[in-house]
């Protein structure tokens, strides 16, 4: 079979002063007509880049320095970009990540996907319009002669996204690039993208490159993967080739470190003669948006009767989509947020009403670990500092509080050296370890961690989900694990607790919940997950060390 | 200093940083080099430029020397700027500050009396302040600082909104540390980038309300400033160009100076203008 679109022999110099020289070296790869290619590999390996020279979208102080992206006959890089940009023209497009910004926020949809073909054909408006529409009913949006009508804000995430997909099939493009197309989905509406996407690409026979870092999606959907590190390809293969008996090592590691999802049996320990650490008692919490003249306000129930208890020792997870509720839950509990009502019990005291100089001493007992370990970090502080300065703040002399924070950075397997260096010289997972020590630093009984590895790259995912089950075990804590990944949520969780709404809809042992789920919300939730038939404990495992 | 050497790899900054500092040198050394006072008759009235080789730039109405003036001026130019600045930093920055962070009622009560300040043309309210106390060095700057803090509480206000809920100060909030802890540790740090660009501009800006005010007669009686120089010379501008035309300059150059070094600043501390952009 001719390929339709080759890579050869690509590298793309990056500015001095970068990690290292090269954003992509060496690259070939070959896309074959009327297949998904997956190109994988963790945050900076370079897979965007690649897209991104196929489509003439790099910045202006990265030019590829040598290779060939031949296409048609013709050779995209060398070709003068007027050339270059007629020959991409209609019959190469792209979708992006965030369906909120790809989208302009002043035009309606139809005015949106009618402009694809005002630019590139002579049709009339009649025509633009029925084409329009035929288009939306394609990417399966519900009531597309509305749909023509709206602006991007009235829709959510993921009918954006299919708008977006809409638009990028207009004029029949042979290729479809697509960058991480569902990342910023939740995983319901992943895999009806995803499974759109595959259907289009089986009916117009288009060839889908496919840019992700998730190897459940690559399971999902792929027929031949790229695996690329440092910006080179380390890998390529037929997909079930690649994830059954994976070659090289680096994916070997990285399929390693994808969760397996079966919940490994746990030991369950009867608690019901122990005090819980925390005890959740009907919480419930509203948002109101104001109305305004001319329109009523908006109530949304973040928080509906939320009950559950939390035993020292064990995790306990949060799992939900976005919008459920599940970190307004967390952050109640932590008191960032006022609830409504209910109780919260933390060691037997109800602290939902305590003002800021009461809540003092039962801050120390509850902590919290973020999202974003680039946001949760105060870039102007050392990393002693942002350990040692909670302590401080309750009062610990300097000196000690500052012994301390060396201690707690052992405990997270950073050295010590760290104390002094400022958190920009850190990379995302060793973030997450200060982030992890700055909690751990008032001796907190209950440890709430907010989404706290989902910012992460799979194997540092994996060495961080290890250190806290490691701390949990140390140090006896509560942890209330707050997570939208399953895969993650069956690996690490005792028990789990799935939201919906601001309502908790199943609740038990996770094994329980994964093997035999009560609710149909709960099947659907863990039936979407991609890739669910592989690693799911059906095949044999590929046999691989622990991961470093 | 990193900052420095990117301030001064910008050659136009580096201009600008040039003329600042030689106008610094004048302003702290210039005086010394003409120890009589600016205000003494030294030749005959309406003296041009270069025609007496001890008067560079000639003689005033009164036969006062233009350069002596000029010198005597500068200091007075940058201290009343950068005084009034600090002042009008030092009001701006608590109160947009606590509007931010606390948000609520305090954010509504402190922005409607910024607005206040807003809705009444500056320059009118700074020559009424200035006329209801008598004009001195210390009434004008103070003026021009009660003139200019709005826009540094709207800028601190907005940053501290943007700020207060990124998860490092919520961490501190959970950490138990007190609000006055978090105002000035954790956030204002990471805002001083934008406040140092704003008041570098906002030194320019000073100059130029100080030279109005004298120009119009409010100045200090007692001090020689280049407002005070234009303003009495604009009577014979087309007899004597040289006495409106070099104060003139004067304010020119250093405001010109001050907005470069200031979009210099705004270039090197603020990353995503500094072309090093990510992918």
């Amino acid at each position: 079979m001719k390929p339709l679109l080759k890579v050869e022999d690509l590298s793309i110099r990056l500015p001095e002063g970068a990690d290292r020289p090269y954003a992509v070296q060496n690259l070939s790869y070959a896309l074959n007509p009327g297949e998904i290619l997956c190109v994988v590999g963790e945050s900076g390996s370079g897979k965007s880049m690649t897209a991104n020279a196929i489509m003439g979208l790099l910045p202006k102080a990265i030019q590829a320095e040598r290779g060939a992206i031949t296409f048609d006959g013709h050779d995209l890089v060398s070709l003068e970009e007027r050339r270059a940009r007629k020959m991409r023209g209609n019959r190469i497009s792209m979708i992006f990540q965030e369906p909120m910004t790809a989208l302009n926020p002043l035009m309606r949809i139809e005015d949106q996907i009618g402009e694809v073909f005002l630019i590139h054909s002579d049709m009339s408006k009649q025509q633009r319009q029925a084409r329009t529409l035929e288009l939306l009913k394609d990417v399966g949006l519900p009531d597309p002669e509305k749909a023509m009508k709206v602006y991007p804000h009235q829709l959510s995430g993921g009918q954006r996204q299919r708008v977006m997909i809409a638009m990028a099939l207009a004029l029949e493009p042979s290729i479809l690039i697509a960058d991480e197309p569902t990342t910023a989905l939740d995983v319901t509406t992943q895999a009806q993208i995803l499974h759109l996407i595959k259907e289009l690409q089986r009916k117009h026979g288009t060839a889908v490159m496919f840019i992700t870092h998730d190897f459940g999606v690559v399971a999902e959907i792929a027929d031949r993967v790229v695996v690329m590190q440092y910006g080179k390809m380390v890998e390529i293969g037929d997909a079930q080739q690649v994830l059954n008996d994976p070659q090289h090592d680096y994916t070997k590691k990285l399929i390693a470190a994808v969760p397996p999802l079966v919940a490994p049996e746990r030991e369950v320990q009867d608690r019901s003669k122990q005090r819980p650490a925390l005890s959740v008692k009907s919480l419930c919490k509203t948002y109101v948006s104001p109305g305004s003249w001319f329109k009523p306000g908006r109530t949304v129930h973040a928080a509906r009767d939320v009950n559950f208890d939390l035993y020292r020792g064990e995790t306990l997870g949060l799992v939900g989509e976005s919008g459920s509720g599940k970190s307004t839950v967390s952050r109640c509990i932590v008191r960032l947020l006022e609830s409504d009502s209910g109780e919260i019990l933390l060691d037997g005291d109800a602290i939902q009403d305590l003002d800021n100089k009461a809540l003092a001493p039962y801050r120390k007992k509850i902590q919290m670990v973020f999202q974003d370990p680039y946001a949760s970090l105060n870039p102007r502080k050392t990393v002693g500092r942002i350990i040692a300065d909670g302590p401080i703040a309750q009062g610990v002399p300097v000196a000690e509080a500052m012994q301390r924070a060396k201690e707690l950075l052992a405990l997270v397997e950073l050295p010590e050296t760290a104390l002094d260096r400022y958190p920009h010289e850190f990379s995302g997972g060793q973030r997450q370890r200060v982030g992890i020590a700055r909690a751990l630093a008032h001796n907190p009984q209950v440890l709430v961690a907010d989404e706290a590895i989902s910012a992460l790259d799979v194997s540092v995912q994996a060495q961080i989900l290890e250190l806290i089950d490691t701390l949990k075990k140390k140090l006896n804590l509560a942890v209330l694990f707050v997570v939208h990944d399953l895969r993650v949520a069956a690996q690490v969780c005792d028990r789990i607790i799935v939201m919906k709404h601001g309502q908790i809809v199943e609740a038990g042992e996770t094994k329980a919940v994964f093997e035999d789920p009560q609710h149909d919300y709960t099947r659907n939730l863990i039936e979407s997950i991609p890739g669910a038939d592989w690693r799911s404990g059906h095949q044999p495992q590929p046999a691989v060390g622990k991961i470093a | 200093m990193s900052i420095l050497k990117k301030l001064s790899s910008n050659k136009v900054a580096l201009f600008g940083l040039i003329v600042l500092a030689l106008l610094i040198l004048v302003a702290i050394f210039g005086p010394y080099l003409y120890e009589t006072s600016p205000w003494r008759m030294v030749n005959r009235p309406f003296m041009p430029p270069l025609e007496n080789g001890s008067l560079m730039l000639g003689t005033d109405t009164m036969g006062r020397d233009v350069l002596a003036g000029l010198v005597y001026g500068t200091r007075i130019s940058l201290l009343v700027g950068l005084i009034s600045t600090m002042i009008a930093l030092l009001i701006g920055i608590p109160l947009g500050a606590s509007a931010g962070y606390f948000g609520g009622w305090i954010d509504e009560a402190l922005m409607r009396f910024t607005e206040i300040f807003q809705t009444v043309p500056s320059f009118a309210l700074a020559i009424v302040i200035v006329a209801i106390f008598e004009p001195s060095v210390y009434s004008i700057t103070l003026a021009i600082a009660l003139v200019s803090w709005p826009p540094v509480a709207r800028l601190v206000r907005g940053e501290f909104m943007a700020l207060r809920n990124q998860e490092y100060v919520l961490a501190a909030r959970l950490n138990g540390q007190s609000d006055h802890n978090i105002i000035l540790k954790e956030i204002l740090p990471n805002t001083l980038s934008p406040i140092i660009v704003m008041a570098s501009l906002m030194v320019a800006t000073a100059i130029l309300l100080e030279s109005s005010l004298s120009f119009l007669g409010l100045g200090d009686p007692e001090i020689m400033s280049w407002g005070y120089m234009i303003g009495a010379a604009r009577t014979v501008i087309r007899q004597a160009w040289w006495l409106s035309f070099f104060p003139g300059i004067a304010i020119a150059l250093t405001v010109l100076a001050l907005n470069l070094v200031g979009e210099g600043l705004n270039e090197a501390l603020n990353p995503k203008l500094s072309g090093s952009r990510e992918s």
